[in-house]
């Protein structure tokens, strides 16, 4: 819910940014306005709160560290808006820190070797039960046949 | 008809019982770094507190891991509010003196502190051996998969990490790996022995 508030809030922003010709690159000189700068550190700070969003905090229990006030998530953040402002992309940065702490550092794990089965499995187990529990019921609501 | 009920209950119970043994034998906080056997990442950091005698390195001088290929890095992250730091400091500095003089650098990285808090840190505990150096906003412990202190690396002379140590290191991991990595017939092959832990 979170995540999909903050890619809408980025969405926003860069589709705001792309309207306004106070957003086109200067070659030259800095030449951009107060507004056409807060509009793009806006758009910087929802794509980094995006991918934020998505990265354990290593000394928090179970927070991202974009939600954590630790100071190591903190510094963290800073690579990941530092990451992006020099033009990488998310999935680039995940990967960066993925090379650093293991996929542990991902709050939702890839659907990639065992990992598929923190997938498959709740869902084998749910199928499972139900089936166990219409097996019971109609064993119980099945009438005893009489021998005679 | 009992004995069947009894072994549906045991095949459910078996791999529940699995995952609690697998579970409870392990340290949740102890994340596996997939470092150990790559190449160490770059750094490029300031000197701030120097070391000792033929260790030092004038404050200010800036150490780069490229410039260390040839020698076993002994790279260990520290701060002044670390009470685990204190634990293995005498140890760290015992053993940097004590592999002087041979293909063994050193080098303690100050992590989230103050480098005045760390000089006073390391007065009050009687010196240090070895150099130690700033890490600005945390760059190389990140680039480095830290987590907390104090956490040492181990890295051999061709630049990759061999080891990673977390908590207090003990002389005896140090001899170990240390030993196991420096060429053998190097000049000073035998050390005395580390104080054990």
């Amino acid at each position: 819910m979170k995540r999909a508030a903050l890619t809408a809030v980025a969405v926003v922003a860069v589709a705001l940014c792309a309207a306004q010709p106070l957003c086109a690159q200067d070659t030259g000189a800095v030449s951009r306005t107060p507004a056409a700068t807060a509009v793009a550190d806006s758009a910087l700070e929802a794509r980094t709160a995006a991918v934020a969003s998505t990265l354990r905090c290593p000394v928090c229990q179970g927070e991202s560290i974009q939600d954590s006030p630790a100071e190591l998530a903190q510094q963290m953040r800073d690579v990941v808006r530092d990451r992006l402002r020099a033009g990488e992309a998310p999935d680039e940065i995940r990967a960066y820190f993925v090379s650093k702490y293991g996929e542990w550092i991902l709050l939702e794990p890839t659907a990639s070797g065992l990992n598929v089965l923190l997938y498959v499995l709740p869902v084998l187990l749910v199928i499972g039960g139900l089936a166990f529990v219409v097996v019971l019921v109609r064993r119980w609501t099945t009438p005893a046949v009489n021998p005679e | 008809m009992n004995w069947k009920r009894a072994v549906i209950a045991m095949l459910a119970a078996a791999p529940i019982i699995a995952l609690f043994a697998f579970g409870f034998t392990r340290d949740p906080g102890a994340i596996p770094s997939p470092l150990p056997g790559r190449e160490a990442p770059a750094f490029k950091l300031a000197v701030f507190a120097p070391g000792e005698a033929s260790l030092a390195r004038p404050v200010g001088d800036t150490i780069r891991v490229h410039d260390l290929a040839g020698k076993v890095l002994v790279l260990n992250f520290w701060a002044s509010w670390c009470l685990a730091c204190r634990d293995e400091h005498l140890v760290l500095s015992e053993a940097g003196r004590m592999y002087a003089g041979r293909p063994v650098q050193f080098l303690g990285v100050l992590y989230n502190d103050r480098p005045e808090a760390g000089i006073r840190w390391i007065a009050e505990l009687g010196g240090q051996s070895y150099p130690s150096v700033t890490d600005e906003r945390s760059r190389t412990a990140i680039d480095y998969g830290l987590y907390g202190v104090p956490e040492t690396f181990i890295v051999d002379t061709k630049g990759r990490i061999a080891y990673k140590h977390l908590g207090p290191v003990s002389a005896a991991v140090l001899r170990r790996w240390v030993d196991s990595l420096l060429p053998k017939g190097a000049p000073g092959d035998t050390v005395p022995r580390p104080r054990a832990r």
